[in-house]
């Protein structure tokens, strides 16, 4: 699924004294496939922009085209493109409702219309997926789970509706270390096995660096940069005048750089500045 | 949408109203009200409609805000006016079809969209020029004056300040809940009335949940600051009559009884 941005832009409360240009004239395009992570501070307008790509949002003005197929025209079925497009809210827990696990992750399908078969594999194979036991769970109340549980459970209740494109904004906030690594493995593993296109909203340059493949880089409503990692961590005072950061290893990778100037500093995951440390090391022993 | 309604909203100023003592507004909005229902002839409403006008005027509030109160309450107004113009026996003046308009019903009607009409805007420009913390404030201190009701007017005033602050946070997580439940698919909009109430169990049941876990989370925090109601307990900031309230209690006085005097025009 290829997503097409031309000239995105949403006002709230147009016209009233509250009125807020929340996304001014964004264009950008998506391709089918890729993993990209989407940052920028607080009141960006990180979720102002996601909530566009399943017609939660209108755009005040300009146009989305998902397969080329224009989201907000009148003959396009809404509740096709929501199945298309799975968006994970910021604290989705908040959103269980049932009374055991398994209906509620089934609420998705059901609205699809599926038959009741199709539900209970779906149901099983996304609780698989985001690493919960289905026969364990499934007729536990989502109310007794632990947070990271409640986490996961409502993600697959996004998963069961096995849509082509996966949006996430903020999945990881308030997890502990353990739980956050676990649903971005899990997310990671999707990508790659079932080559869907996933959006990643973090504030974590760290899992932003170790996951995504581009970085779409957002600033008061405004798209600054959409580049690699590599091109983004490198525009460090950019980053950092917009309320940003590198990752803490870059940082560390350009202290390093002043000692030794062959050291490269383009790094931003741990795995590749251990491989630079020992490279640096073993070139200042042989010296 | 809800963001429409005016009652109870705060219209930020720096006007001599604004900086009035909530109690006086309080006041003033009561004797108001009585004032309202002793006008017996257009007279009355004309000497109501120059004390609005002033104190609109003072309150630097565009008259087209304060009217927006109206606005909500077209229907009631004209329900009211309905009744009291085909109900009302006296004297036809027109008759549609089999209902008769009197002349006393004609009469009765104006009289009472009038009156809804000034109650609402008057109640209004007290919520437009008073925050709700000032209001509740001037709340608690009226009904401490009121023997039998002192004991409890902290608790009482308390749970409004909790409750007015709440609202714009449960309409935002209305919102929120709303939306994830529409990202995975429920439809809100169509099917018949049971249908339409039963699609609202994804919404209600994770709105309610989330009220009591706020709930929950206020009480300990301020059982954590040793909130412990209102016994012995001073406050950061006492009201204090100033010199505008008294003019003010002057000026209003004047004119109640001014409204209460075109009785006898
Ligand atoms: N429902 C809303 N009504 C009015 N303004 C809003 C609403 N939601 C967000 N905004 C405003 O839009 C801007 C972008 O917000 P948002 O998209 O939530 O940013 P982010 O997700 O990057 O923190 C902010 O200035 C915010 O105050
Ligand atoms: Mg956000």
């Amino acid at each position: 699924m290829s997503i097409e941005i031309k000239n995105l832009s949403h006002i709230y409360s147009q016209g009233s004294p509250f009125e807020s240009i929340a996304l001014d004239d964004i264009s950008a395009v998506i391709d089918k496939g890729s993993f990209i992570g989407l940052i920028g501070h607080t009141g960006s307008g990180k979720s102002t922009f996601i909530q566009h790509l399943n017609v939660l949002l209108k755009p005040t003005m300009g146009q989305i085209f998902i397969d080329g197929i224009d989201i907000n025209d009148k003959s396009t079925k809404v509740k096709s493109i929501r199945q298309k497009v799975g968006l994970v809210f910021q604290y989705p827990e908040h959103q269980l409702f049932e009374e055991t696990v398994e209906k509620d992750v089934a609420f998705g399908p059901e609205n699809l219309g599926l038959g009741d078969a199709e539900i209970k594999k779906r149901v099983k194979d996304a609780l698989t997926m985001v690493g919960l036991d289905y026969d364990k769970i499934k007729d536990k109340s989502p109310f007794e789970l632990s947070g990271g549980q409640m986490r996961r459970v409502a993600i697959a209740g996004v998963l069961a509706m096995k849509p082509s494109i996966l949006i996430l904004d903020e999945p990881t906030a308030g997890l502990d270390p353990r739980g956050r690594d676990d649903i971005l493995n899990v997310i990671s593993e999707l990508h790659r096995r079932e080559k869907i296109t996933v959006i990643l909203v973090s504030h974590s340059m760290e899992d932003i660096a170790k996951h995504v493949e581009k970085i779409m880089v957002m600033f008061d409503g405004k798209i600054k940069i959409f580049d690699t990692p590599q091109n983004v961590f490198s525009q460090v005072d950019l980053l950092e005048n917009i309320g940003l950061a590198v990752p803490q290893v870059t940082y560390l990778m350009r202290k390093l750089k002043e000692i030794d100037p062959l050291i490269d500093q383009n790094i931003y995951t741990v795995q590749q500045a251990k491989e630079e440390i020992i490279r640096m090391m073993r070139r200042r022993k042989d010296a | 949408m809800l963001k429409d309604v005016t009652i109870g909203q705060y219209y930020p100023t720096n006007s001599f109203i604004h900086k009035l003592d909530p109690r006086t507004k309080i006041h003033f909005t009561f004797l108001y009200i009585i004032a309202l229902f002793t006008i017996d002839n257009f007279y009355g409403y004309l000497a109501a409609f120059a004390l609005l006008m002033g104190i609109t005027l003072v309150s630097k509030i565009p008259v087209g805000y304060i009217l927006r109160g109206i606005k909500g309450l077209v229907f009631i107004i004209l329900i009211t006016v309905l009744i009291n113009l085909f109900m009302t026996p006296g004297t036809p003046k027109f008759e549609i079809w089999r209902l008769t308009i009197t002349e006393e019903g004609l009469e009765i009607a104006a009289f009472m969209a009038l009156r809804l009409i000034f109650l609402v805007t008057g109640t209004s420009i007290m919520t437009l020029t008073t925050s709700p913390i000032a209001l509740t404030d001037g709340i608690e201190y009226s009904l401490r004056s009121i023997p039998g009701v002192k004991k409890y007017a902290h608790e009482l005033a308390m749970m409004m300040t909790i409750a007015l602050r709440f609202i714009p946070t449960l309409m935002e997580e209305t919102d929120r809940i709303m939306k994830a439940q529409k990202a995975r698919g429920a439809d809100l909009e169509s099917g018949n009335l049971v249908q339409r109430a039963k699609n609202l169990i994804p919404i209600l049941v994770p709105l309610f949940v989330s009220a009591f876990r706020r709930a929950d989370e206020l009480a300990i925090a301020m059982e954590a600051r040793c909130y412990r109601g209102g016994h012995d307990r001073t406050r950061l900031n006492e009201l204090k009559y100033n010199k505008r309230d008294v003019y003010a209690y002057f000026v209003i006085l004047g004119m109640m009884v001014a409204i209460f005097a075109t009785r006898w025009l």
